[in-house]
Order: C-alpha cells, then structure tokens, then sequence
C-alpha cells in the first residue's frame, strides 16, 4: 500500500510538467454571484464536465472504495491546483492536454481497464490539478476569486458522488456495458477536440 | 364589503404574480446573454444535425445497430462502439486536413455493404466485423470532420455528432429487437436490401 501511495505521488508529480504556460479563461457569468458562478462554470463547460464525468464512471467502475477516494481526491487537488492558477495566472488555452485527458480516461472506460484504486488516484490528482489550474487563473483573471473557485468545487463534489455513486449501485450487465459506451462517446470526443485542436494551432 | 376586501386581494396576489413573471421573462435575455463565451450552443445543434443531413450517413448508421442486433452479444454493442470511435479518427483527419480519397463513394458503398450484411443475415467472425463496420466509419468521420462550420465550436460540435451517431446506432439496436421473431428476422432483412437499394440509388447519383 505504502509502494503504492509511493508509485501514485511520483506519477501526480509527474503531471505537473503537463500544466501549460498559458491557461484557458472561459467563465459563465449569471449575475448570482461568485459562487453560483463557479457552479454554472462547471456544469456549462464540457472541456471541465466531460472529464470530471469520465473519472467519476471510471471510479464507479472500479468499485466502491476507489469511488470513495475520488469523491475526496478529486475535488481536493482541483481546489489546490485552482489556488496555485489564482495565485500564478496565465492567460491562453490549452486544448491539446484537455483532449488527451478525455482520450486517455474514456479509453479507460470503455475498455473497463481493471486499473488499482491507487491508479484511480493518481488519475484524480493529476486531473484535479490541471483543470484547477486553469479554472483558478481563469477565476483570477475575471476576479472572481476564490468563491467561484469554491462553487467549482462543491459543484465537482457533487458530480462525483451522484455519477460514481449510480455506477457502483450498477448490477444488471448491461448497465455497465452502457456505461463503456459513454466512455467510447467520450474517446470520440476527445479524438476529434484533438483534431481541431491541432488545426486551430 | 368583506367580499369586496377578498375581491381585491385576489386581484392584487394575481396582479403581484404576472408583474413578478413579466420581470423574470424581461430579465431573462439579460441572463441567457450574459456569457463570456458564444457560439456554444450553435456548435453544438451543428453537430446534433450533420449526422442526420444525409440520408446516406443515416442509413449506414441505423444498419450498423441493426447488424449488432442481429449478432446478439457482444457485437450488439462492439459494433456500435467501433463505429464512433473509428469515425473520429477519421474526422481528425478531415480536420487536420488529410486527404481521403473516394470519400464520398466510400459513405455510399458503406450503405450497399452494411445493407447486404443485414439482409444476409451474415456471421463472420467478430474481428472482422468490427473491422467493416470501423473502415466505413473512417469515411463518415472524415466528411464529418472536413465539413465542421467555421466559427462553431469544435468540442459541442463534437459532443453534438458523436450523440447522435450513437443514438441513431440505439434506434437500429432498437429496431433490431423484433429478431427474436421470426417475422421480425424476415422484416430486419428486408430493410437491409432496401438498404441496399437506397445505396445503389445515391450510386447511380453520383456517377451519372
């Protein structure tokens, strides 16, 4: 467990290089405040929600206690990687790394990759710090501050727990075959984000 | 007099409530506009709609469930799995710019094929049924993928396509449920030669 614990800090830290120089600023304003902002934030933005959705399914895939861990992780390194984007913001996109997240997770899914919960871990970490980077120094950069960090957050919490949640409670085959058909539909997603990615630059 | 006072009370509560509903319908172009970013929702209809403006990607689409129905498992769903997954390797293509050659035959002859395997009823082995079903798709997802609109939104252009090819392969599988019967097994064939028949039909267009 302990190589383990191991193994998962040196791969998050290994994700840190893939932060880029510059960050996505694409918020949703609602005039409900800060916080609302953030939760708007979240569940309007498919570049934030599709992963977020993927590492969820594929927790729930890999049982109950690497859902657990997700539901925790997950939330808590987006908050620390969001703090880092407010506290050193960049301004700019980063489309190519977001695309390769959805590949890499819905492949995941889809295969039903029979990955260790230390792996959902590493996934989670890595995941939460990049996005929240880019949500923080988008937060920063329209002065939304912390509190719409917050309603990311909480709106983030949220989604693991009710996504994972319904597919550990899965028990019929089918729904679980179903469940790797959305991870095929976000590979697909990913592949063609990819694409237009590299024409756009 | 108390009627009266009941009366005009009511009248006020209603009065309160259209004045409140006339404020939120005037403060919602307010709310629904106020986003830093547009174009969102434009992209993602595109995608929603590109799928179903041909007939020819319909066809091929609603067969490919139609021909998973008739496997049974596990093609029910590999076959509808390869077919989005492969398509957007093919529309990474179309958007990066690679040329296909002959794609507009290849969506065609995807029709004619996926048409006869249906009304043959066909079982070949697993590989390479996925492997038919993933070639055709490389053509649909690059036509997809070359004909993005300028200015839409790649990724809800995306997710729109993506959702409806794999909901149009749902109504074939859905279709495909009457194999169980037997008048269901001679009505699936039927509709993969008239399939077919559309196929050869768009054919003719083009080369004549």
């Amino acid at each position: 467990m302990r190589w383990g614990l191991l193994r998962a800090a040196i791969a998050s830290a290994a994700t840190v290089p893939m932060i880029p120089a510059v960050a996505s600023a694409h918020l949703v304003n609602t005039g409900l405040g800060p916080f609302y902002d953030g939760i708007s934030h979240l569940t309007l933005t498919p570049e934030d929600l599709l992963p977020a959705i993927a590492l969820a399914l594929l927790a729930g895939l890999r049982g109950a206690y690497a859902g657990r861990l997700a539901l925790f992780i997950f939330p808590a390194s987006w908050l620390i990687g969001g703090l880092a984007g407010l506290a050193w913001p960049t301004v700019g996109t980063a489309p190519v790394p977001i695309a390769v997240g959805f590949i890499l997770l819905g492949g995941l899914v889809a295969t039903d990759a029979n990955i260790k919960p230390s792996w959902v871990v590493v996934l989670a970490i890595g995941l939460g710090l990049f996005h929240g980077y880019l949500n923080g120094a988008a937060m920063s950069q329209a002065r939304l501050g912390a509190l719409g960090l917050g309603g990311i957050v909480a709106a983030l919490f949220a989604v693991v727990a009710l996504v994972a949640a319904l597919v550990v409670a899965l028990r019929p085959p089918w729904t679980r075959i179903a469940v790797r058909v959305a991870g095929s539909w976000i590979v697909a997603v990913g592949l063609l984000l990819l694409g237009w990615s590299l024409r756009a630059a | 007099m108390i009627g009266d006072h009941r009366t005009h009370a009511a009248f006020s509560a209603r009065a309160m409530i259209r004045a409140a509903l006339a404020m939120v319908v005037a403060l919602w172009p307010v709310l629904a506009w106020a986003h830093a970013e547009q174009g969102r929702a434009a992209g993602f209809l595109a995608g929603v709609h590109h799928p179903i403006s041909g007939l020819d990607h319909v066809l091929a689409m609603i067969s490919v469930g139609l021909w998973g129905a008739q496997l049974g498992a596990p093609a029910i769903w590999l076959l509808p799995v390869t077919f989005p997954v492969v398509m957007a390797m093919g529309g990474m293509l179309g958007l990066l710019g690679v040329h296909l050659p002959g794609v507009e035959i290849g969506i065609i002859f995807s029709g004619i094929v996926l048409g006869l395997t249906v009304f043959a009823e066909w079982r070949p082995p697993m590989g390479l049924a996925a492997a038919i079903v993933g070639c055709f798709a490389v053509f649909h997802g690059h036509a997809h993928g070359v004909e993005l609109p300028a200015g839409a939104s790649g990724l809800t252009y995306s997710i729109g396509f993506v959702m409806t090819t794999g909901t149009l392969h749902a109504v074939g599988i859905g279709i495909g449920v009457i194999h169980r019967w037997g008048w269901g097994r001679l009505a699936l064939r039927a509709s993969g030669a008239c399939v077919t028949t559309a196929g050869l039909f768009f054919l003719w267009k083009v080369l004549a």
